[in-house]
């Protein structure tokens, strides 16, 4: 493959377009509800209708929306159409030609879409994720190109340190330093790894983004190794996306026949080669180095940092981590420069964030938006604010290592920064809003119970002390805990966040931590008199106790 | 070797490059409570006992996997350490039914001097008494699950010293379980070389020889009135 074959595939591609395209989203919350079916009635409706020649039906990645799927958009009509059924399709393919489809309908042009700015979600509910030719027509695969053959790997990495892309992991490290620590680190062998463990409760981006373009996390891959000098790559996926696998098998598999994978990358002298790593369930095989325990095999354990992965990491070679998210940032950087990433964003954060909506609120589904866009554009405009005429109470973002913003904070710029300063975490982009019924003891007592039964038991502060926190959090919402147990609870959270081995302990108690800042009334309100008084009084604040 | 000169608790000291902060504080006469850690096996660095402050680091490390550099500052008493090791040594006791009255260990058990030298008076965590069973299948060795801390010195020098790989870790969180083989009762073990260096390694009560827990100290009364009978009647006849 050479850089006119590439060109050669959009071309024809873009001659063989036909004139109406009807795209179905295929990713795993539309198929849920039957969106297979839809797109097989609309293949037959179009048929019967004898549109063959003039409309294409599209099965394409998330549409974004997912509340309302399954998802059907009808281009250049502009038409998106809502909870399409099978029984739908003809109507639909009738109305391509004038009139009203009898399918419900939603405004494309709506703030949920319109306030969004898509780099990594660029291609999702576009191209269709089966097919290479069609990554290749959206300019995939150009910015290798361009990287393999006008650069060297240093110019790479710097131009990624100035484009000023952070993980998106949840940590937010500066993606070019870490990509220039494993150049640096010297090895005979280097690995890349995209971690595709998402785990976190209500967060779907990595997934949507495998499921909608994989191709964008194996050139944003491709393109690391070569920046890195690395030849093989993983990427560790958890099992319970099975969508998401099979999309990435049928993409590396047209990746190679294409020459895109494999030795002499676009007749370079760059190989590169990326297996699959499939997860058995444990979310804290999402940490850095449990991951790579895992991938080599063994038990899926953290272990103790120095020495970071950059110096030896898989194998005990130096090796490059990131998260789907970054890498499918990555190819976009090469294509339109790093100048123009950094112009998006804010000072300290750049580029855009990619939040999976969900909890109460009356638009759930995939966002993309410029970091620093204020908290209450994304609930309120983009997100319709709480359905039922509730009030957002707060919003819950990095999952269990985060913690909950309280609506008074809702003027707060989404960049790390901002919401580190809040108590809580970028993460990977789960955010779940809470309307006024929501009972944050209960909120914490959830995260802290995923936080024990995920803890792998390595560290004593993590496996012991989230069971304590678990049962003292349980205590309070059951009304038995008093004052005393709930300094106990606060004293464990302290001790836990300081002497876990990983980022699973270190952060367990932060949604505790952060709902007792903005909610401490909350927890208050539930305690009981304690029968033995405050500590150190004794049995003197409680005659009827010292008389008998 | 290149030296490295450092700081522990004031106290100016030099260690070899690539040695750990434990090994640097040994050296000096500096003790650190260790629980995991056992010399002659890698370190993991999972019971967070050796906890230090180290100036310029937000986070406490451990002393056994943390390696010296040159002007290194460390803390290894003080405050919030002291607090901590207490809390994870309550938390260890809160966790499984360690019962030092009955334990083959008691009096020469590592948490049991942890505990003392700790100054833990007493747990103020709920107890959680666990279900847990006891595996004599061994014809050698018993193991109480009752009473394993998860330290995996046990797992280590199997597979690193002996190199057997019979014990591992099977299970997560609260419910991790030192096995043997996949785990099997431990007396079906095709790979246990019956060695005992697990059971050397074994910090408290866990892992024990047969013959020695309190339910096998039976005393033999009868023997007493036997040999009295004896010197007295001069016959060696069993009392009816």
């Amino acid at each position: 493959m050479i850089y006119h074959d590439l060109i050669a595939i959009k071309e024809k591609e873009l001659a063989a377009r036909k004139k109406i395209v009807l795209r179905c989203c295929m990713a795993a919350g539309c198929m849920s509800s039957d969106a297979k079916g839809v797109k097989e009635q609309l293949v037959k409706a179009v048929a019967e209708a004898g549109l063959q020649d003039q409309v294409e039906v599209r099965g394409v990645g998330c549409m974004k929306l997912c509340c309302e799927g399954p998802l059907v958009q009808a281009d250049p009509q502009n038409s998106l159409y809502i909870k399409v059924t099978a029984g739908n399709a003809p109507s639909i393919v009738a109305a391509l030609k004038g009139g009203k489809a009898n399918a419900a309908q939603t405004d494309p042009d709506a703030a949920f879409f319109k306030q969004q700015f898509s780099i990594v979600l660029a291609n999702s509910g576009v191209v269709d994720p089966e097919r290479i030719e069609s990554y290749i027509t959206a300019d995939g695969y150009q910015a290798l190109h361009e990287v393999l053959h006008e650069m060297t790997p240093k110019d790479v990495v710097e131009a990624m340190v100035k484009s000023g892309l952070r993980g998106r992991g949840g940590a937010g490290f500066p993606t070019g330093l870490k990509w220039g620590t494993v150049a640096k680190s010297p090895g005979a062998r280097k690995y890349v790894i995209c971690n595709a463990d998402e785990g976190d409760p209500g967060a779907f981006m990595d997934r949507s983004v495998l499921e909608s373009d994989p191709h964008s996390v194996l050139e944003g891959m491709a393109i690391a190794a070569y920046a890195v000098g690395a030849d093989q790559g993983f990427i560790y996926v958890r099992a319970e996306y099975p969508l998401a696998i099979s999309h990435l098998q049928i993409a590396i598999k047209q990746a190679k026949q294409h020459g895109l994978l494999g030795a002499g990358i676009f007749e370079s002298p760059f190989n590169f080669n990326i297996d699959i790593r499939i997860g058995a369930g444990a979310f804290v095989c999402g940490e850095e180095t449990a991951l790579m325990a895992s991938v080599e095999g063994k038990r899926g354990t953290p272990r103790p940092r120095p020495p970071f992965p950059a110096e030896s990491g898989l194998f005990g070679c130096p090796t490059l981590l990131n998260n789907v998210e970054t890498f499918a940032n990555v190819p976009a950087i090469y294509r339109k420069g790093a100048e123009w990433f950094a112009g998006i964003g804010t000072e300290k954060s750049k580029g855009t964030k990619v939040f999976a909506l969900a909890g109460k609120i009356k638009n759930t589904g995939l966002i993309e938006v410029p970091m620093g866009t204020p908290l209450r554009v994304i609930v309120e405009e983009m997100g319709g604010g709480a359905p039922d005429g509730g009030t957002i109470k707060a919003v819950q973002t990095g999952g269990p290592s985060g913690g909950c913003i309280p609506s008074q904070h809702l003027d707060t710029p989404v960049d790390y920064e901002s919401l580190g300063k809040l108590g809580s975490i970028m993460g990977s982009g789960g955010m779940i809003v809470m309307d006024d019924s929501t009972n944050m003891v209960e909120i914490a007592r959830f995260f802290m119970e995923f936080c024990m039964d995920e803890s792998c038991g390595k560290c004593i502060p993590c496996r012991a002390g989230t069971v304590q926190m678990h049962n003292l959090l349980d205590k309070i919402a059951n009304r038995q805990a008093t004052a005393r147990d709930l300094a106990k609870l606060e004293e464990l959270c302290d001790m836990v966040k300081n002497t876990s081995l990983c980022g699973l302990g270190q952060t367990a108690p932060n949604p505790t931590l952060s709902t007792l800042r903005f909610f401490r009334n909350e927890y208050e309100a539930l305690l009981q008199p304690d029968p033995f008084g405050p500590r150190g009084s004794g049995a003197a604040n409680q005659p009827e106790l010292a008389t008998k | 070797m290149a030296a490295k000169t450092l700081t522990i608790d004031g106290k100016q000291i030099s260690a070899e490059e690539g040695a750990t902060v434990l090994q640097a504080a040994t050296e000096a006469g500096i003790k650190i409570p260790t629980l995991c850690h056992l010399e002659g096996v890698y370190d993991v660095g999972a019971c967070r006992l050796c906890i230090v402050e180290i100036t310029g680091t937000p986070k406490l490390l451990p002393a056994c996997t943390t390696k010296v550099a040159e002007g290194m500052e460390i803390k290894t008493q003080g405050g919030r350490l002291q607090k901590y090791r207490r809390m994870i040594l309550e938390l260890l006791f809160a966790e499984r039914n360690h019962v030092c009255a009955v334990c083959v260990s008691n009096g020469h058990c590592e948490l049991q001097t942890l505990a003392y030298s700790q100054g833990m008076e007493h747990v103020r965590y709920d107890y959680t008494f666990p279900k847990w069973g006891v595996d004599t299948t061994h014809r050698l060795f018993g193991m109480d699950h009752n009473r394993c801390i998860l330290c995996t010195r046990c797992v280590r020098v199997c597979w690193h010293i002996e190199g057997a790989g019979t014990k591992n870790v099977a299970g997560r969180g609260g419910r991790s379980k030192i096995i043997t083989d996949l785990n099997q009762p431990w007396g079906d073990s095709d790979s246990c070389t019956e060695c005992g260096k697990c059971v050397m390694a074994c910090p408290t009560g866990a892992l024990f020889h047969k013959g020695l827990t309190t339910g096998e100290m039976e005393h033999d009364r009868d023997k007493l009135e036997f040999i009295v009978t004896a010197r007295e009647k001069k016959q060696w006849v069993a009392a009816d």
